[in-house]
């Protein structure tokens, strides 16, 4: 496992709750990393170069645009609230000067262009410097306007606004491979959109029954296929992964492939159900696997197989002790997000207390870091951690009573391409790389 | 398809709900008598916490449907396995045979009304098969446990109409709350909102004065909003016309009233608008609502500081 490094990034703005992280996206390149959080702020930092006297680090992430995406709503209709805290993003392929994402909350997804402006046109004819309309009987000559270069000014500007589709709450949103669609799902239905069409969407999965007193299952997750357009996934609330193909039929009620481990009836709670209940699922780069985050493991699944994970790492198995506890506390709800490496070698989740967990598939070594100021100072070594699971605690390790369950780290990020991490905790953004030889 | 587990026997549960995956010996009579009964106590207390967690999910603004689905999947568990060791109908007999207190007439009346209303439509069985007593398990050790969860959880539970069978516990926890029918764009069912409405009256009103008494008996407004829901009852034709004239806005009440004992979600001018939009002519017509027309004079007065 390489030896990290961490410096933090972004130290604590404010304790007010509407600064609390509630995504972390890198783009395609890696040069920009968004975050949104629960006031419906988007906060994107760009990747600089390396400067000179710290050639050994690769370059921090500054503050490049920040934008207020949602603002909080009422829905007239219901009496209800609708918050502005953002979901999630996702990023677009670029495909010119310009930088797109999809930010979304509860209830509408918005397209938003980021753009650099570093050039101003002046001289202009009919006007004066500061936009004033010249007396035409003052000019006397004509010139071409000169672009002066300026102060950079990153602009964000909302371009599409997808709106009145969902009524329950938006949990996803995954830009396809053709990047001409997209797809977002909530509690009970995905649709799929079209990015230059906004008043209407295609429902493709739709599991509210009849009865809403018969409901005893939600899609929490939903992903599309990283390179196969006609290929999604979707997880729902008792485990089980549904890989459907849009080819198959206009409506993907009927699933291609069901993915379900059976259950180990020795280890059957009352709480075997909410703990199975899938969190997040990601497909690898490669797009031959995917990962699964329940509440207490991660698990990796062949495609090709789906009667079994064909990887299972655990992230915090001492809790399963404390289920009851957790689930007094509601923290047996905390959905935590998963995610590859770019060469899909390695897997990163997050756990209480600050800490993460990263898993290395071919090695089966695992590591354990915390998220916090004391342990990250710039320059200084992660030091691996461990939480003590038996009798004895040893020194330097953490006994289970003693975590701290406010601290949760549910949104982490991986570089698509480098050894660089982002990882939110609460209201603070750290972002950790790894040493360069 | 979510698999049934392995059910427990009394003889050698475990000690909690949450089992070390071991199957223990088959203890002395006594102290299997000892090991049930904690175990049988610590399963009601979860039922509890259960059946509160999904009460308060309904007075919170938009409640995470997902939340509730697992909270509600896991009541329905603990019901079934209580229905099949038969301590469901031990508790439901217990509960019918205890006191009703006369200041929850109010409650009693409506949730027997809805009662009185499934039995007129002539209800199918209930789905389950009510085991009768087991060996090494009797009511005594319910009610005369001593323990301080055993004897509140009977008070809790008892707004229960005698009426009552187990079948109005079915799993309807999505049909009852204002939060699930609200998710409905169209298409919904006006019996369900007047359903809704009523209950969340007597909800309401009952967080109200549970504040105001300081007595936190949320247990029992739970297991009220257990009673009222049946899978589809039809619709009475005098509740119809009592709440034909109540708009969506009704359902807020008990947000409203439990909002003003807490920090509200909602600023002032949503209380008012949902106050005001209850005529007392739609109130008035029905004497289980009196109090609640009292209630909201009562909160109108302090509004407007009269």
């Amino acid at each position: 496992a390489a030896v990290w490094l961490g410096y933090l990034l972004n130290s604590a703005l404010s304790l007010f709750p509407a600064d609390i992280i509630s995504t972390v996206e890198f783009n395609y390149s890696g040069e920009l990393l968004a975050t949104g959080d629960k006031g419906g702020r988007v906060v994107i930092f760009q990747h600089e170069q390396e400067s000179k006297n710290r050639p050994h680090l690769r370059g921090e992430y500054n503050v490049y645009s920040t934008f207020q995406s949602h603002e909080p709503e009422f829905d007239y209709l219901k009496s209800l609230e609708i918050e502005e805290k953002i979901n999630k993003i996702r990023w677009l392929p670029q495909q010119n000067a310009a930088h797109f994402l999809l930010s979304t909350n509860d209830k509408t997804i918005k397209l938003w262009k980021i753009s650099e402006r570093d050039k101003r046109a002046e001289g202009y004819n009919l006007k004066d410097e500061d936009g004033r309309l010249r007396d035409p009987f003052r000019i006397t000559s004509l010139r071409v306007p000169v672009l002066m270069p300026m102060d950079l000014m990153v602009e964000a500007s909302p371009r599409r606004i997808f709106a009145n589709a969902h009524t329950y709450h938006i949990n996803s949103i995954s830009v396809n491979s053709d990047h001409e669609t997209y797809l977002s799902a909530d509690d009970l239905r995905i649709n799929l959109w079209h990015l230059e069409i906004t008043d209407r969407s295609f429902n493709i999965v739709d599991i509210k029954p009849a009865n809403m007193e018969e409901l005893t299952e939600v899609i929490t997750a939903a992903e599309c296929h990283p390179h196969q357009c006609n290929v999604f996934v979707y997880s729902s609330s008792k485990g089980t992964i549904r890989l459907c193909d849009m080819r198959a039929a206009a409506l993907c009620d009927r699933h291609s492939k069901f993915f379900e481990e059976p259950e180990d009836p020795s280890s059957r709670s009352f709480f075997s159900e909410i703990i199975s209940s899938i969190s997040d699922v990601k497909f690898s780069h490669s797009g031959r696997y995917m990962m699964t985050r329940d509440y207490l493991s991660v698990k990796v699944w062949d495609l090709n197989m789906e009667n079994r994970p064909v990887e299972t790492y655990q992230v915090h198995e001492y809790l399963r002790s404390k289920l009851c506890s957790l689930y007094e506390n509601d923290c047996i709800f905390d959905k935590f997000e998963c995610c590859w490496n770019g060469s899909d070698s390695a897997i990163m989740t997050g756990s209480y207390n600050n800490f993460f967990r990263m898993f290395d598939r071919n090695t089966r070594r695992d590591i354990t870091l915390e998220a916090s100021r004391e342990s990250s100072k710039p320059r200084a070594t992660l030091k691996p951690r461990k939480v003590s699971t038996g009798g004895k605690r040893k020194k330097d390790e953490i006994s289970v009573d003693s975590l701290d369950f406010n601290k949760k780290i549910l949104h982490t990020a991986w570089h698509p391409k480098d050894n660089v991490i982002a990882v939110a905790a609460t209201n603070n953004l750290y972002i950790f790389q790894d040493k360069i030889n | 398809m979510f698999p049934k587990g392995t059910k427990r026997k009394f003889s050698d549960s475990g000690e909690e709900p949450v089992p070390s995956g071991e199957q223990g010996q088959p203890a002395p009579s006594a102290a299997a008598r000892t090991l049930s009964s904690s175990y049988s106590l610590q399963r009601q207390s979860l039922l509890d916490m259960s059946l509160i967690k999904l009460q308060l999910c309904h007075m919170l603004v938009e409640p995470n449907l997902c939340r509730s689905v697992l909270i509600a999947n896991t009541v329905r568990q603990i019901q079934e396995e209580m229905t099949q060791d038969g301590t469901w109908q031990i508790m439901t007999q217990a509960l019918a045979a205890a006191q009703c207190p006369a200041d929850r007439l109010v409650a009693t009346e409506v949730l027997c009304r809805q009662t009185d209303m499934a039995a007129q439509a002539g209800q199918s069985p209930k789905p389950f098969s009510v085991v009768g007593l087991e060996e090494g398990y009797h009511s005594e050790e319910v009610v005369m446990d001593g323990d301080g969860d055993t004897e509140v959880t009977m008070s809790t539970l008892s707004t229960v109409s005698p009426q009552l069978s187990s079948a109005s516990y079915l799993p309807g926890p999505f049909g009852m709350g204002p939060c699930w029918e609200e998710e409905e764009e169209e298409g919904e069912c006006e019996e369900d909102e007047e359903e809704d409405s009523e209950e969340c009256v007597s909800e309401g009103e009952e967080a109200d004065r549970d504040h105001l008494t300081g007595d936190s008996r949320t247990g029992e407004q739970v297991f009220g909003t257990f009673e009222i829901k049946h899978p589809a009852p039809p619709p009475d034709p005098a509740l119809e016309e009592l709440f034909s004239d109540v708009d969506a806005s009704y359902y807020d009440l008990d947000t409203v009233l439990t909002g003003m004992q807490s920090a509200p979600k909602m600023g002032p001018y949503d209380l008012l608008e949902s106050l005001s939009s209850h005529g007392p002519t739609a109130l008035s017509s029905s004497t289980s609502c009196r109090s609640d027309l009292n209630e909201l004079d009562h909160i109108m007065e302090i509004i407007v500081g009269s």
